[in-house]
């Protein structure tokens, strides 16, 4: 019996359609397709998967690192060297056994057996913002709703961490040169939004007053009397249920005067640490993103653009390794340096892969149909690989398709969140925080 | 070289010409200022009976639920909402000075609307805030979408006063290049431009069709029947897409094939089968000459189509309130219950043959937009209940370009508008843009009422535009030539208030400001007022509407 073969079920078929189906019941399906999900793995990771760790502490904290532009599966993380959709790509051999990685994964590939690729991502997106909000949520866009990114389900769903006993007083979700992508708390409200800040090598922004302490007080006081005279005889909750104005201040407040602002700097950690990064912004975000990982922040997104290669693909997918492979290597050793990598799931995302075919200027177009995402650290079972693609390029479907979504229902479910717990959304539906169904084999 | 010194003097010249002329013309302001009327403003007789009747109709409602409203807004506060809602900035110091010019027998709200409506500031902002409803803000497909030009058709159209009516039959049935027929960038932002399906997508084309012009949200059924009570069916939706499907794209641009055939198959079904163009209610009002979009068109404007009235006076009230009566904006119930107003409203709008404006100065003069967001007394404030049912106006938050639109219209005295300098219009595109960035911006999802973020309080406490805004700098920022050329310290503090509050201040705001500022000489007084400025540009208010 081919392993791959799948009968979709009632709720697939929904989802197929519709790319919603909360109107099933979700838990008698979900048992049939949990089970079915093992089936997905290839049989070199059904081995690998029994020598794979098992943890069962809760993680604290996630790291997205975002390839923007849609990079290529096929000189990244299934490479298929040799075959009628290789052409003159090459492929390196990794730490584990018959996997191969696209060149220029030279340090990452040493690491195989701290994370799982899953190679057979596929989603109905094959528009950057489109995909990018699916990928990013887990939901494809609805038009009157956005939907929350993973960090803002995260931050919102658990409770604010705590620092030495007390909470935390930097945001607990950011966004790492993200741009206008910048992870949403969408219909969760604002305030999950992620902080944005740009390369680390530059001060973060608007956290330094602009004045001495003595015109600051002044400036206060005024405020004050400003707010009293306005809550006068307006709607008493005013402040508490709808505005947080005044509390948003004194939140802003407290997080210009905290140490805990140097979590964002980068420049104090020794000089050799610094560079095994790579001398890149997105090498210095990776950085950070360790730094404020070990701070206690949730949920941080690091962002590397230039993915989109259309023309010369081979040439733009080395330039971009050269820049990955050492960040997204020494991100992973500096999180297990710090013993944070058991707490710490680290994903490295994009918004849809690249085809198999070349076009004429030896570029490769948008591909949603069976892309690489790379999983790991927080007690996630790593050293697999999850689903295959077809080398000669002919077959649409990759075996043992995962869905977007069931990457976030991975994650949620691996925080211990309730991911089909159903919030009610402002346009009056209920909807699950997650769509999709945990990946079995990596929990 | 020697041309490129020559317009370096030329440049210097203009700069300080210009330097001159603004230093000169602000003393001469703030002293005596001698402005332009004006244009004083009634409305019309028919527009009264409609105003009477909505009116009543909210008097009934108060008394039914036992509700008091609260007191009448000052003109102020009603200029203050009506600016920020259509030109998407408070008013300048220098127009509320015009108020004055009016006589009695001109109604001031009236003439602000006729004064706003002749104005670009208007056509740009309702145009780009409509365009969200009609377009939404993505990037859209290359080459064959352009955005910018759909915002300056709507604009002008805006500006000529269009019937609404007309112009969502243009954007409905536009045929054409998106170059030179800006309305077809209505269908070609739905194109796909890979794969199988080609073209123009019926299903988007469908789903925004029903949520702009119906006000329904038939979303959900393009994939199912509806599960939350209604009587929409999956057949509904792809019946209403069948409209659309014959579109196409031509060397000459958006085109009907009548060749083309929509399928579809249907939740549960295993084959895909031919869907006939039907509309989903009142086929009665569907013409039966044109070709597919023309008929649609025709039937959703249909004047007893009141769906498409209802669509549109619910999204003009929240432009001009900041919170829709039925809400979501886009997705009333087809048939009622309606919220108290909306019918009255609908038809007015019907009876004026679909005249924006004339909606708008009816809804400006009504009791529940002219309600205060205060009842004026600490004891017994405000409750969600008079939130509700309007006999309070609701305090809803500002969108971030208001917001910045604010902040940059405070840093100057005179009106930001189309007579400004190109100079200072770049500049403030860019300050705009970049402000919005980091506020964060709720893009398509136009009335969602998110609380205030740690961000945007770091943004405005700390941020680029309030600083350079408000920071001593005596050629560009009103802060400085207050500190300067006021006639008092008092009259500085309520020129200050004026121009980010627009509000004079009350007894205890004045006494403590014009103690910050009391006996300050020079740049210590400059610093003064900008930390003046600081507090009344970071306070709830400047950036909460009320």
């Amino acid at each position: 019996m081919n392993p791959f073969s799948h009968i979709p079920t009632k709720r697939e078929l929904a989802a197929e359609a519709c790319g919603s189906n909360d109107h099933f019941s979700r838990r008698t399906l979900l048992q049939g397709i949990g089970l079915a999900g093992l089936s997905w793995l290839t049989p070199l990771s059904r081995q690998l998967t029994l020598a794979a760790e098992t943890t069962g502490k809760r993680p604290k904290s996630v790291i997205v690192l975002w390839m923007r532009g849609g990079a290529s599966q096929l000189e990244t993380f299934d490479p298929h060297p040799g075959s009628p959709i290789g052409y003159d790509s090459t492929a390196i051999a990794t730490a584990t056994k018959g996997i191969q990685f696209g060149k220029g994964l030279e340090q990452t590939a040493e690491l195989t057996n701290d994370f799982s690729i899953i190679r057979s991502v596929t989603s109905k997106e094959g528009d950057h913002e489109r995909a990018t909000y699916n990928v990013k949520t887990g939901y494809r866009p609805f038009p009157g709703l956005v939907h929350p990114s993973i960090g803002s389900v995260l931050c919102h769903e658990l409770p604010a961490p705590l620092i030495d006993g007390s909470t935390i007083e930097i945001p607990t979700h950011i966004s790492i040169m993200a741009g206008r992508d910048s992870a949403r708390g969408g219909y969760l409200g604002a305030q999950y939004d992620a902080f944005q800040i740009g390369d680390p090598k530059s001060p973060i922004p608007d956290v330094r007053s602009r004045v001495d302490e003595t015109r600051t007080a002044k400036r206060m006081d005024s405020l004050n009397i400003l707010e009293n005279s306005f809550s006068a005889g307006r709607l008493a909750s005013l402040e508490k249920e709808r505005t947080l104005h005044q509390s948003s201040i004194e939140r802003a407040r407290h997080m210009m005067s905290s140490d805990q602002l140097s979590a964002f700097e980068i420049a104090d950690l020794p000089k050799a640490e610094r560079e095994a990064y790579g001398d890149t912004p997105f090498g210095r975000g990776c950085l950070a993103a360790v730094r404020l990982v070990e701070a206690g922040v949730r949920c941080v997104e690091v962002t590397l653009g230039g993915w989109d290669t259309h023309a010369n693909n081979l040439e733009g997918v080395l330039k971009q390794n050269a820049i990955l492979d050492p960040a997204l290597a020494s991100l992973i050793k500096g999180l297990k340096a710090r013993d944070l990598y058991d707490e710490t799931i680290i994903v490295v995302g994009t918004e849809f892969g690249r085809t198999p075919k070349q076009n004429v200027t030896e570029g490769r177009d948008h591909w949603p149909h069976g892309f690489s995402i790379l999983m790991g650290g927080g007690g996630l079972k790593n050293g697999q690989v999850i689903g295959e693609t077809d080398p000669t390029g002919e077959k649409e479907e990759p075996a043992g398709k995962v869905r977007v979504e069931d990457i976030h229902a991975t994650v949620l479910e691996k925080f211990g969140v309730d991911y089909e717990y159903e919030l009610t959304t402002p346009i009056g539906r209920p909807l699950a925080i997650s769509d999709g169904i945990p990946i079995r084999a990596l929990l | 070289m020697s041309s490129s010194f020559s317009r370096i003097l030329i440049g210097l010249a203009t700069l300080a010409a210009l330097m001159v002329a603004a230093v000169v013309g602000l003393s001469f302001y703030l002293k005596e200022p001698r402005l332009e009327e004006l244009p004083p403003s009634n409305l019309g007789a028919t527009e009264i009976q409609q105003l009477e009747t909505v009116n009543q109709i909210f008097a009934d409602h108060w008394k039914s639920e036992n509700l008091s409203p609260t007191p009448e807004a000052d003109t102020l506060t009603l200029v203050r909402r009506l600016s920020l809602a259509l030109t998407g900035a408070a008013p300048s110091l220098e127009e509320i000075r015009r108020l004055k010019s009016l006589t009695e027998d001109a109604d001031p709200i009236q003439s602000w609307l006729t004064h706003l409506f002749s104005d670009q500031r208007y056509s740009n902002y309702i145009a780009e805030r409509l365009a969200r409803t009609y377009v939404g803000v993505e990037q859209g497909p290359f080459l064959v979408y352009r955005r910018r030009r759909m915002v300056n058709w709507l604009a002008e159209e805006l500006v000529r006063n269009r019937p609404y009516d007309e112009l969502v039959r243009d954007m409905v049935a536009a045929e054409g290049i998106w170059t030179s027929n800006p309305e077809a960038n209505f269908i070609t932002v739905s194109v796909i431009q890979n794969g199988e399906n080609k073209g123009p997508d019926e299903v988007k084309l469908a789903a925004r069709t029903s949520r702009a012009f119906l006000g329904v949200s038939l979303d959900c059924m393009q994939c199912h029947d509806d599960k939350f009570g209604d009587h929409w069916k999956q057949q509904d939706f792809h019946q209403l897409a069948a409209f659309f499907a014959q579109s196409d794209m031509a060397v000459s641009g958006v085109i009907e094939n009548r060749k083309k055939v929509y399928q579809t198959r249907y939740n549960g079904e295993t084959e895909e089968s031919k869907v006939p163009a039907l509309v989903p209610y009142s086929p009665e009002l569907l013409p039966e000459s044109g070709n597919y979009r023309q008929r649609l068109a025709q039937w959703i404007t249909h004047r007893e189509n009141r769906a498409f009235s209802r669509a549109m006076v619910n999204r003009t009230w929240a432009l001009i309130t900041g919170r829709p009566l039925s809400s979501p904006v886009d997705d009333i119930p087809l048939e009622g219950p309606f919220p108290v107003g909306m019918e009255e409203f609908v038809d007015a709008f019907i009876e004026s043959d679909f005249d924006l404006q004339s909606l708008i100065r009816i809804m400006a003069a009504s009791e529940p937009f002219r309600r205060s967001s205060s009842t004026g007394d600490p004891e017994a404030p405000v409750t969600l209940e008079q939130e509700e049912a309007w006999a309070a106006f609701p305090i809803t938050p500002l969108r971030p370009e208001q917001v910045a639109g604010s902040v940059i219209q405070a840093g100057t005295l005179t009106a930001l508008d189309g007579n400004t300098h190109i100079f200072q219009k770049i500049r403030r595109f860019g300050e705009t843009r970049d402000f919005v960035k980091r506020y964060g911006d709720p893009g398509e999802n136009e009335f969602i009422e998110d609380a205030g973020t740690i961000p945007q309080r770091l943004l405005l406490m700390n941020g680029k535009l309030v600083d350079e805004r408000t920071e001593p700098n005596p050629l560009m920022n009103s802060s400085t030539r207050l500190a300067h050329h006021s006639p008092s310290d008092e009259a500085a503090v309520d020129v200050a208030f004026l121009a980010t509050l627009t509000r004079h201040p009350n007894e205890e705001e004045s006494r403590h400001f014009v103690s910050l500022i009391d006996g300050t000489k020079s740049k210590h007084r400059e610093k003064m007022m900008e930390d003046v400025y600081w507090a009344l540009i970071n306070s709830t208010e400047f950036s909460w509407n009320r």
